[in-house]
């Protein structure tokens, strides 16, 4: 019994530790709805400096005055960036915050190995909270008791905040409706910075407090930030109750999951994201969007390419086709690579812009079509061609149940439901050794010899690539494409019409995943191996990166997004050591001189009209 | 219109832009090309790097390869098996390196060797452990210098052995490394000691370790020793826990790794005491050869080596060993100089087994302490690696010949 009290206090303080920085993404998000993929990065550097301020001033004094000043500093840093970075792309489409905070956690980084060194740092212990308490016979650190209090004690003084002084009922009043605060003349840029840096404040005072548990180390962004997100989902995006409850949730299943099932700990929470999600579609205490706030802006006039643009496309395909004569064998397995991600992107943009369907987890059917591939070579023994096509049909029948489920939901929920079956699908992998080989992967999955060589293996992935950028083209101009378009534009006046909006967008994400498994199918060939990681976070925010960068208000814009941003990254990982702070950089360079994406910097020179769509009237819209 | 064409116009003058730069070669060198998880593990690949890089200029002042210059031309493989197979290709078919090395983690290690094998080409791994490596995905053209998880669990087990205790309890990160590292340190423990039982296991993700939970977890069982393969954050995490919850107190812990500058640096005076662990300590291995070893490094980095320094600086000194021995650069050739080859490293003689291609480079295995505020081994010795292998017979089943 007492064993079973002390592991619920753990948990408990577990809980505190997370909702501190879970509180400060969903009041961010809330108000500003700003997906902060860097929340991670300041919760890291608010460890960084209490560190070198806690290892300078000594004493209870000096310690608790570090975290605090740490905190504030971060604060302040977070104020800028806002000012700076992100207050000039509040109009650019939704989402492309998200593109600008992953270039600053990028840079973050490496900035904190060059300033601090690639070592792990261990912070002192905090003074008075060093040792245990006995309770009934079980020893409880102090410090966690200390935690124990502090969630509930911030819980409190959030609330105190936001309902007994302006600057809450304010920022309550713009998680409900901001435009209408906006309308009624309060100054919404002082709002959002003032919500901004308050939300960092709590991520690095978070930060700051795992010094005396933690190592310091430059991927503790990483390690935080998606658990965060799906502590902020499950609780209901906005809402601080909600962070609280889920927090002491996701805790005390671990601590008590672990008992019975050791290997949970790692998808326990998705699974119970998973499970939420689908039971409470808005999270625990969260409550029904707005219903026409769409992901892009404004809808555009698309049209087909005309007949001078196919013949430029045509010029350019047989260029590409050419370099085998021109190249060496590097370059075109490089270029191999690079094909195959622009057609992993043309899905993912398929299903984001003509869809409307925001997806964190198409890796899990990019990752699908490589192990199809692979067992379908070591299990079966098939060659290339029906291998292939074993990948595609995994990704696609991964797209069948997946999507099934995640069509239920919308915008940003419907986003975090794939990234929790894509990481179940990653774990499933990732354990299941005898047939996946774990995280050792599989290994030996080649070309036959007919595609073996870097020439032949090149106009496989131009081929499958071009045939598969038409055909996802074909179907946004083809009847299907104008419905999902409807769909995405008002699902309300869709279904008045007659169109079933789930089995249009469950459609559209079938069509999605069976071509990022086919690019994934034929990514396992070009590597020669499949690991666990291609279905991973990071192949999702990759292929998300991509699209953003191409523009999402775009047909095909992802397919330069693609090229650019993945040889790039070859480019810089091959040349230099601090190729993430490069990358990071030039992606919020191009945030800031291109909010349209790369697909929109010609619409400066065109005379394409935006026709308003039902998104939020109050903004300005942009081109895509 | 306008617009999709500039959209097309700028991807192509990308194109462009990257199908230029052409390869070259410079007569008079033989370059070796290596791969690394460099931004993504700076704490154990910077040492690493500094090691390789004292040997290279080591070699070079020695006369290099047969009167040639050495060169080491160094990749980032960004931690990801699909970056070092990218970074491996542009090496063999960009710059034309002879051979290729490197490699930290277990399954970067495992895709450069099926890249190697692949574009045959000979490939020495540095520090990747998995057993997979020489073993049950072996290949002909696969060298692995490091001794593997087997050999250091089968160094751990003789002194777990020993101890009095019966209850035993595990805690691994969640991944292959993990698993079989209490995979086999289990086997040959209850081998030698049928009366022990294993009473609980703990899977903790690894780099996200709940260290509170765990901890409570394992002393519920009451175990009498505890067998941990935790490292970095995580291993940081669990001690300090562990330390203020009692878990260490009155139990014998044997740990992998732990012993190793890389981890033990970084507790300070929260460092373990007594733990049973494999390391380098390298304050106190007084022989000439890592005499002179140690005073090159501090003389040129004005820092203490890590076990990284180590392995780094054998590594490229073994590469010239075998390139030194084979009469061409052709892979053939290599393969067979570096069968079976001697090599001088700071821990004495070692050499490439031509069964298995595994080196019989060993371990120090000692007990961790605190002195003057920091975490070091003591009672200490060197174990080789040559006692720590299965029966050849063994081997030969294990490693699937192709």
């Amino acid at each position: 019994m007492s064993f079973y009290v002390a592991q619920f206090l753990t948990g408990l303080a577990e809980a505190s530790s997370l909702f501190l920085v879970a509180c400060g993404l969903s009041i961010i998000f809330g108000v500003t709805r700003i997906v902060n993929f860097a929340h991670g990065a300041f919760y890291m550097l608010g460890a960084y400096i209490a560190y070198t301020l806690a290892e300078r001033f000594s004493g209870a004094i000096g310690f608790w005055g570090s975290l605090l000043t740490a905190a504030i500093i971060v604060a302040m840093l977070g104020a800028l960036v806002e000012t700076v970075l992100l207050r000039r792309i509040y109009h650019a489409p939704e989402l492309f915050q998200l593109l600008a905070t992953f270039g600053l956690t990028l840079m973050v980084e490496d900035l904190a190995v060059i300033i601090w060194g690639p070592e792990d740092l261990v912070g002192p212990r905090a003074p008075g909270f060093k040792g245990a308490v006995m309770i009934l016979g079980q020893a409880v650190p102090s410090y966690d008791l200390l935690l124990i209090v502090l969630g509930p004690l911030v819980f409190g003084l959030l609330w105190m905040l936001f309902h007994k002084t302006r600057f809450g009922v304010l920022v309550r009043a713009a998680t409900q409706d901001r435009e209408m605060v906006a309308a009624l003349g309060v100054n919404q840029r002082w709002l959002f910075t003032g919500v901004f840096a308050l939300g960092i404040f709590l991520a690095a005072l978070g930060g700051a407090l795992q010094i005396s548990r933690d190592a310091v180390n430059h991927t503790m962004d990483l390690r935080i930030i998606v658990e965060t997100f799906v502590v902020v989902v499950i609780g209901g995006l906005g809402s601080v109750g909600g962070a609280f409850l889920a927090a002491l949730i996701v805790a005390e299943f671990n601590a008590f999951g672990i008992l019975i099932f050791p290997g949970i700990s790692m998808i326990l929470m998705f699974i119970i994201m998973a499970l939420v999600l689908i039971v409470r579609p808005y999270g625990l205490l969260g409550r029904l969007e707005a219903p026409t706030r769409a992901v892009i802006a404004a809808a555009i006039v698309w049209a087909p390419l005309s007949s001078a643009g196919r013949i430029a496309v045509a010029a350019i395909v047989v260029a590409v086709a050419l370099m085998p004569f021109g190249v060496g064998d590097y370059w075109l397995t490089v270029g191999s690579e690079i094909l195959i991600f622009v057609l992993f992107a043309a899905s993912l943009q398929f299903l984001m812009s003509t869809g409307g369907l925001v997806s964190f987890g198409h890796a899990a059917f990019f990752g699908l079509g490589a192990y199809g591939a692979a067992l379908a070579v070591k299990d079966l023994g098939l060659p290339l061609l029906p291998a292939l096509a074993c990948g595609t049909t995994l990704g696609c029948a991964g797209a069948v149940v997946i999507g099934w489920f995640c069509v239920r939901l919308s915008g940003v929920y419907f986003a975090m439901l794939t990234l929790a079956f894509a990481q179940i699908v990653y774990s499933v992998a990732f354990q299941w050794t005898d047939v996946t080989g774990g995280d050792n992967g599989m290994l030996g999955v080649w070309p036959d010899a007919w595609a073996a060589s870097p020439h032949t293996f090149f106009w496989l992935a131009l081929a499958v690539a071009l045939g598969g950028v038409v055909l996802l083209r074909m179907i946004v101009f083809s009847p299907f494409g104008y419905r999902l378009r409807a769909v995405r534009d008002s699902a309300l006046r869709a279904e008045a019409t007659g169109i079933n909006r789930m089995t249009t967008q469950w459609a559209a994400l079938i069509i999605a995943g069976t071509f990022a498994g086919l690019a994934g199918a034929l990514f396992a060939f070009l590597k020669g191996s499949v690991f666990p990681d291609s279905l991973g976070v990071s192949t999702s925010v990759d292929g998300l990166v991509m699209v953003l960068l191409g523009g999402i208000g775009t047909i095909s814009g992802s397919v330069l997004g693609a090229v650019v941003y993945k040889a790039l990254s070859i480019f810089l990982v091959s040349q230099t050591d601090y190729s993430k702070l490069v990358l990071g950089a030039v992606i919020v360079g191009l945030v800031v001189v291109f909010p349209g994406g790369l697909g929109g910097i010609t619409a400066r020179f065109s005379r394409l009209r935006p026709v308003l769509g039902p998104a939020p009237p109050a903004r300005p819209e942009s081109l895509g | 219109m306008k617009r999709q064409i500039g959209e097309i116009f700028i991807g192509a003058i990308f194109l462009g832009c990257v199908a230029a730069s052409p390869a070259r070669a410079l007569e008079g060198e033989v370059k070796i090309g290596e791969v690394n998880s460099y931004s993504a593990l700076p704490a154990f690949t910077e040492p690493y790097r500094k090691g390789w890089q004292l040997a290279v200029e080591d070699v070079n002042a020695h006369g290099g390869i047969n009167g040639k210059t050495l060169v080491v031309i160094s990749k980032d493989d960004a931690g990801k098996p699909a970056g070092a197979v990218t970074a491996a290709n542009e090496l063999v078919s960009r710059d034309g390196v002879v051979m290729l090395a490197g490699g930290f983690f277990s399954n970067i290690g495992l895709a450069l060797a099926d890249f190697a094998k692949q574009k045959h080409v000979l490939y020495l791994a540095g520090e990747p452990l998995t057993d997979a490596m020489v073993w049950s995905s072996g290949n002909r053209d696969t060298f692995r210098l490091r001794p593997s998880n087997y050999m250091q669990a089968a160094m751990l087990a003789d002194d777990a052995a020993k101890l009095p205790a019966k209850r035993w309890a595990t805690v691994a990160p969640n991944y292959e490394y993990g698993q079989s590292a209490v995979a086999v340190f289990k086997k040959l423990l209850s081998a030698k000691r049928p009366d022990i039982e294993w009473v609980t296991s703990q899977w903790p993700p690894q780099g996200k370790i709940d260290a509170g939970p765990v901890v409570q977890a394992i002393a519920a069982a009451k175990p009498d020793a505890i067998l941990n393969v935790e490292f970095g954050p995580d291993l940081v995490k669990l001690v300090r826990e562990g330390n203020t919850r009692g878990l260490f107190t009155d139990r014998a812990v044997v740990s992998f790794l732990t012993g190793e500058p890389e981890y033990l640096d970084a507790l300070k005076d929260e460092a373990p005491e007594g733990w049973i662990v494999t390391g380098y300590p390298w304050y106190g291995i007084h022989t000439p050869e890592h005499d002179a070893f140690l005073k090159a490094y501090q003389d040129k980095y004005h820092d203490h080596p890590r076990l990284g320094s180590v392995v780094g600086y054998t590594l490229i000194h073994a590469a010239a060993d075998i390139l030194r021995k084979a009469p061409s650069t052709d892979t053939d050739a290599l393969i067979a100089a570096a069968e079976g080859i001697s090599f001088d490293t700071p821990f004495g003689p070692a050499s490439f087994r031509a069964i298995d291609h595994q080196s019989t480079l060993g371990a120090f295995v000692g007990t961790t302490t605190v002195k003057d505020g920091a975490g070091q081994m003591t009672k200490f010795d060197y174990r080789d690696g040559a006692k720590y292998m299965p029966s050849d017979d063994e081997v030969k089943t294990l490693r699937i010949q192709k």
